[in-house]
């Protein structure tokens, strides 16, 4: 089949971009869509053009690199469904595909297709881990942790970190990805400790990011090609509630600080 | 040269207990004063950065992904092993340590192999305690099921994302870290040479993918963790980023690399489907377990799979290996698809496929079951194939999935460049020929987690090198090497894309060094690959320029790599007259089965670089044996699956 592209060229983050009409020719429904702008791309290396700029790594689903909006829908809007792993059967000769970066404040485009997601490391940093050093743990078994309960932990934690959920969100909201990592370690008793700092250090992070505020509309669900519930979200406002509540500091005392003290001694 | 692995002395199981008396420690206020180098974050990466930072090391960390949570490691499916015996099924350090050392075809030490056995205990320790949701029973303890054939239930598993778990868990710990300011990380970076200054391997050159900037960074110890180089075969499992470049060039400045032949083929992926093919998918080896593989027994027949009877199909996995049938080792289960496809006789596009079929499977058990315990695979191949595996056949076929080899390394995870570290599927220390489903992630984590701090350390307490510094010529002088090289790639525009020369390597790697080599083959993909590399140099063509991002450019730099080392590969293939776990020779088999030849062969191979299109130096590590005898691996009955 031969298609139409519309696709978003912009030459760096300070450029300002376009859409470009580009012919993608011969191309079979086996494909994948990235698979298509590879082969659109090696023709525009021999001509001598710029190919395309386009995130992707695994290739399967799971690592969240490719990010592309597909007519407007994060990673072509089929269920359970990252851009890599959309097929062109979807397709049919002559149609028109709008293929276009993700849209947010928080993700600003680096070139092309490929925006700066640093943002969720950063809101990750903020507290998305259970602070337990590495040797010393104690035997794996000695705390059960219910089925139901490591299963819904699991269910959050399937989040890729592929940012789906702001672009779809008409404010840009980060929520989804944040209730996920909130909820996947606030859930098991080994996350508890940390419960009321994670949430609002990892909360106040999102908001110095730039995302925007949920209006509970629900796209970001919509669209997680790892099927992260909305409910997440729900909990999450509950444990920043609980920490509110409980008035604690915002930030949690940084217990390296200590360490650094103690390194200061000459010891030797 | 001598290869010193610096085993240490005493009893097996006393071995790394002994070893962690004797390493030399360095005070917490020497700590912040080392400069450790990190190159890659997935499992051994990540783990290695988060307790390097933790015990106070200045760390930095480098990975070419926009976020080091992509790294190849989240996309095992399978498990983690580890010796708990929570079933009570009799498993014990010591079976994890005899299956794995057996399953490498006794072309691993003795010593890193139990060792890894040791630590498969800690491991799950840890992650449990860094909140990775392991699966787990009504009781609320945690699950096993067994694996690839094994005999105990050793395996623990969260859902089909085990890698995915475990990577987020090593993240989340080494993001805690840059938190602290104990670890600074460098996401879209790549590494392009190592630099050595008076013989220590003291820092690296990067490029910033976003500005294209060439510079140096200088460090008291570099660690590679860049795992594997199945990407010589263009089409792996492996991600598109994957790469030998790192490792390659640590070998280029005199690290040996060892093992390179020894790559693993796994049968049950989804197949080829056209030239356009960027990769391939992997489907959980389970799948055989309820599934029946079969090919039409006439070559050329195009019918439907559900048209053709029952008595014109060859289950030839249950015709030639009666006893265990469809859950022949991959390596068996591999080479047999390919013979039946040579003949013609293979399915789907291409004809490069062997059918799945689980209709016998439903009609036992019911679609319910056979749903429940494969759903998610079902739904995975029916979104890349479009076609619905309950109704009809799925196909499969092997595709390069891990690779053995890897740069040397003693064990203290050390290359023999003094400073240079190699961990996970970098270096080549732990799997012999051949590794268990479910060992990857043990080991990664066992090497970042619970080896490398301790040994790093006492590198650091008896090197005593003076600290470098980005100054120094040597770094100049590489920096000036890479300026060069990049300024040569683009300067050939010529008229073929590297896309299209990588896919030519790979095909002439995967005929010719593939699941089964010959010295004939071999020797022909010695001749070809310098005849692609040669025109590559000729015919390149790379669109932009270096000072911006400019993914054509990183492409094709690893792909420049990857041609001069697939002559390695296909080199060390050759001398290798044995076969043994990955590494088939046709010559040496017996009724079909691979000979290995132990009296001359139980060595590990270590290969030392002399200049492009220079044959390499070739150093021998024996291998000794004193706790296991050196059996062959035998297929004859059920109970023996490895």
């Amino acid at each position: 089949m031969n298609l139409t592209l519309k696709v978003w060229r912009q030459k760096d983050a300070s450029s300002q971009g376009y859409l470009e009409t580009i012919e993608a020719k011969d191309i079979n429904q086996y494909m994948s869509f990235l698979e298509m702008l590879d082969v659109v791309n090696e023709h525009l290396i021999v001509e001598g053009k710029e190919p395309i700029s386009f995130e992707s790594d695994c290739r399967e689903g799971i690592c969240g690199a490719c990010s592309c909006a597909i007519n407007g829908k994060p990673h072509g809007g089929h269920k359970g469904t990252t851009t890599c792993q959309l097929h062109m059967r979807y397709f049919k000769d002559g149609d028109t595909i709008v293929i276009e970066p993700w849209r947010s404040r928080a993700f600003p485009v680096i070139k092309d297709l490929i925006v700066d997601r640093s943002a969720f490391d950063r809101i990750i940093q903020a507290g998305g881990y259970i602070s337990v050093n590495t040797g010393g743990a104690h035997d794996a078994n000695s705390i059960p942790v219910s089925k139901e309960i490591a299963e819904t932990a699991m269910d959050a934690a399937a989040c890729i970190g592929c940012g789906a959920c702001v672009a779809s969100c008409k404010n840009g909201s980060a929520m989804l990805f944040v209730a996920a990592k909130v909820s996947h370690l606030n859930l098991l008793p080994q996350g508890k400790p940390e419960k009321d700092y994670r949430v609002k250090n990892m909360v106040t992070q999102m908001d110095e990011e730039g995302f925007g505020n949920c209006t509970n509309i629900g796209s970001c669900a919509e669209v997680c090609p790892k099927e992260v519930d909305l409910k997440f979200i729900a909990k999450m406002n509950r444990d920043y509630g609980l920490a509110i509540l409980k008035g604690e500091s915002r930030h949690k005392p940084d217990t390296i600080s200590i360490q650094a003290e103690l390194s200061e001694l000459p010891i030797d | 040269m001598k290869l010193d692995a610096k085993i240490p002395s005493g009893p097996l199981e006393l071995k790394w207990d002994k070893h962690r008396s004797d390493l030399k420690l360095i005070a917490p206020a020497n700590k912040r004063k080392c400069d450790v180098i990190i190159v890659g974050t997935g499992l051994a990466g990540a783990s290695a950065a988060a307790s390097l930072g933790e015990l106070g090391y200045n760390v930095k960390v480098f990975c070419f992904q926009d976020s080091p949570r992509r790294a190849h490691s989240v996309a095992a499916q399978g498990g983690i092993n580890a010796a708990k015996n929570y079933q009570n099924d009799g498993d014990s350090i010591y079976r994890l340590f005899y299956d794995t050392i057996k399953g490498g075809d006794f072309r691993s030490r003795e010593a890193n192999v139990f060792r890894l056995a040791q630590l498969s205990l800690n491991i799950i320790d840890q992650c449990v305690a860094q909140g990775v949701p392991f699966a787990r029973d009504y009781g609320g303890l945690l699950d096993n099921r067994s694996f690839g054939g094994a005999q105990v239930s050793r395996t623990f598993y969260a859902r089909g994302q085990t890698g995915q778990q475990l990577l987020l868990g090593a993240y989340q710990s080494m993001m805690r870290q840059v938190a602290h300011g104990r670890v600074k990380l460098y996401p879209r970076t790549d590494m392009l040479d190592l630099v050595l200054i008076n013989g220590h391997a003291k820092g690296i050159i990067v490029r910033d993918l976003i500005t294209g900037e060439i510079s140096s960074v200088a460090g008291d110890a570099v660690i590679l963790a860049t795992g594997g180089y199945s990407n010589v075969f263009f089409l792996s499992t492996n991600a598109k980023g994957c790469n030998v470049s790192a490792i390659y060039r640590a070998y280029k400045k005199g690290a040996l690399f060892a093992n390179p032949c020894f790559t693993q083929i796994h049968p049950t992926c989804i197949p080829v489907s056209g030239d356009y093919q960027s990769k391939l998918t992997l489907m959980s080896e389970s799948l055989r377990n309820d599934g029946r593989i079969w090919v039409p027994k006439k070559p050329g027949d195009t019918r439907h799979p559900n048209d053709i009877p029952e008595d014109e199909r060859d289950y030839f996995l249950e015709r030639k290996y009666p006893s265990y049938g469809n859950l022949a080792p991959r390596d068996i289960a591999s080479r047999a698809a390919k013979e039946v496809c040579d003949e013609e006789r293979g399915v789907g596009p291409g004809g490069r496929g062997v059918y799945l079929d689980f209709s016998e499977a439903i009609k036992r058990l019911g679609k319910r079951k056979i749903s429940e315990r494969y759903g998610n695979l079902f739904e995975m191949y029916e979104r890349i194939t479009g076609e619905n595996g309950y109704e009809q056949p799925m196909r499969i076929y092997p595709a390069p999935h891990y690779t053995m080899g890897g740069l040397w390394v003693d064990y203290n995870l050390m290359s023999n460049i003094p400073g240079l570290f190699v961990l996970g599927e970098a270096n080549f220390s732990d799997h012999g020929a051949n590794r268990l489903g479910a060992s990857a992630l043990m080991q990664g984590l066992a090497d970042g987690y619970f080896i490398i701090p301790y040994t790093i350390g006492h590198y650091f307490a008896t090197a005593k090198e003076p600290k470098s510094s980005v100054n120094n010529p040597e770094f100049k002088k590489a920096e000036k090497d890479v300026v060069n090289m990049i300024k040569k790639l683009l300067s050939v525009k010529g008229k073929r894309s590297a896309v299209s020369f990588h896919k030519e390597l790979g095909r002439v790697m995967w005929d010719n060094v593939g699941m089964t080599r010959s010295r004939q083959s071999l020797e022909t993909a010695l001749k070809r690959v310098p005849e692609i590399r040669d025109e590559f140099w000729q015919n390149v063509i790379v669109s932009g320029v270096n000072e911006t991002l400019n993914q054509d450019l990183e492409n094709t730099i690893r792909i420049a790599d990857f041609l001069e080392f697939a002559e390695l590969l296909a080199l060390d293939a050759l001398e290798r007259e044995e076969s043994c776990g990955g590494h088939f020779r046709v010559e040496y088999q017996e009724n079909g089965e691979a000979k290995r030849n132990d009296e001359q062969f139980a060595y590990v191979a270590a290969w030392e670089y002399q200049g492009i299109g220079n044959k390499p130096i070739l150093h021998k590590e024996p291998l000794y044996y004193e706790y296991v005898q050196m059996a062959t691996r035998s297929y004859k009955s059920m109970t023996d699956l490895l």
